[in-house]
């Protein structure tokens, strides 16, 4: 089936098999491969990508679900070289380690900080909760969140 | 890929989605697809073809019909949960939606897709029990009504026809001094509920409970309503003993089920404990 998809502000159209899930399609058709796979089973949020401005999880929609929709995957967050206040964040309160869950939180926060400029901790906790980090605790992800709340409110 | 071949259909009105699925016997309908999608890449669902309902125009959406609030079966929790409408008059729905899954599951699920899917440890059946809500389901033959207290009626089993769809859940307004909690206990590692209990409390003039309705899911087969618990209610001024008294028949008449996490035995309790909490904290709403 042919479909059209914006991703990053770019129209792509292409044939794609029903089944193929819109986390293939980004990585394997777009080559768009900052969106990871981490999970079989839609549980670890990895591959969190925004769909129409709202954080889905790619691994859980068909890319024909996706036709007409507009995507952003962390390749589109950057703006003329600078990253994105949610992508500082987690440079600057080092809200990672192995980087592997990051794309995924990142989306994450990013439709977060859209709905609740000022997040509390407790929300920045429940909204992050489709989002598995197995390095460590979400202690410095959760700084880093607060750290772009701030740097976006200013 | 991980989920075996299917046709892909995306109708564009109710009657040509039932036609695709008179046509093709092992269609699912696909809307958020967040509990179907995950079983097909398990390939514990392997449907030969997927009919698309989320672009159906008029499935979406919630509006105001006097004296209740219709929503569409497509409408996604996030739509509902930030509906100003449900918040103001049925605020169970959001204070029950913010604990269903995570924030991703929540931005694609939607209302009609779980109770059509009526899983065991869902958490709206039991608060749509509570609000005594009515289901529109439109079939080949025309379109009929489905009080909740008939819609589910066994583990993933709900009163409608393979070949019918549902198209909109229609809820009363609660009535005056009326307030509304829902409870969970949550599986820490699923997020799905354990137990959770929905509780609708109206207190008549003089305090006492006018009306009550009292559910549970993730306890047994399917969610169902705790009417010796209601009736024990009705009547009575919402006192801590009062209450007690009630909750301890929540788990009675009932049949509970049991695994690695939770004994049938410790569901019963939770049962009691869940309707109990749910109970106090809607007739303490009530009160205002």
């Amino acid at each position: 089936m042919q479909i059209t998809v914006k991703v990053n502000g770019v129209a792509h159209t292409h044939d794609v098999e029903p089944r193929m899930l819109l986390v293939h399609f980004l990585r394997d058709v777009l080559n768009l491969t900052g969106t990871h796979i981490g999970c079989d089973t839609s549980q670890c949020g990895a591959c969190t990508v925004l769909m129409n401005g709202k954080a889905v999880k790619s691994c859980t929609v068909f890319a024909v679900q996706a036709d007409g929709a507009e995507i952003t995957t962390i390749e589109g967050l950057a703006r003329d070289g600078q990253l994105h206040p949610v992508q500082e964040g987690f440079w600057e309160m080092h809200g990672l380690q192995c980087g592997y869950c990051t794309p995924g939180m990142i989306m994450t926060a990013v439709d977060l900080l859209q709905r609740i400029p000022n997040p509390t901790e407790e929300q920045i906790r429940h909204y992050l909760e489709g989002n598995l980090c197995r390095c460590t605790g979400y202690h410095n992800i959760v700084r880093a969140v607060q750290y772009a709340a701030e740097k976006m409110r200013a | 890929m991980y989920p075996s071949t299917f046709e892909y259909y995306r109708p564009s009105s109710v009657s040509e989605a039932i036609q695709l699925l008179s046509q093709n016997p092992d269609a699912k309908l696909l809307a958020g697809g967040h509990s179907l999608i995950p079983a097909m890449k398990l390939r514990l669902s392997s449907p030969t073809a997927l009919i698309d309902i989320t672009r159906i125009p008029g499935l979406s959406g919630i509006r105001d019909a006097g004296d209740r609030v219709v929503i569409g079966a497509t409408t996604t929790y996030d739509e509902v949960m930030r509906s100003e409408l449900i918040q103001r008059t049925l605020p169970i729905l959001p204070e029950a939606i913010d604990v269903i899954g995570d924030l991703q599951v929540r931005n694609l699920g939607t209302i009609g897709g779980s109770l059509a899917h009526a899983d065991p440890a869902a958490d709206l059946p039991a608060v749509m029990l509570a609000l005594g809500a009515e289901f529109k389901a439109i079939g080949p033959n025309g379109e009929r009504t489905i009080p909740v207290d008939q819609f589910f009626v066994d583990l993933f089993t709900t009163a409608l026809q393979p070949n019918e769809i549902l198209t909109e859940i229609a809820i009363p307004k609660p009535a005056g001094r009326t307030g509304m909690a829902y409870e969970k206990f949550a599986n820490p590692a699923s997020g799905y509920a354990v137990v959770g209990a929905a509780a609708v409390v109206t207190l008549g003039n003089d305090g006492r409970v006018s009306a009550a309705r009292v559910a549970v899911t993730g306890a047994g087969p399917y969610a169902a309503r705790r009417t010796e618990t209601e009736q024990a209610l009705v009547g009575q001024a919402p006192t801590t003993e009062v209450i007690k008294q009630a909750s301890q028949r929540a788990s009675e008449g009932m049949t509970f089920n049991s695994d690695v996490f939770a004994s049938d035995e410790y569901r019963a309790h939770l049962t009691r404990v869940f309707v109990g909490r749910a109970i106090a904290k809607a007739a303490q709403r009530a009160q205002g």
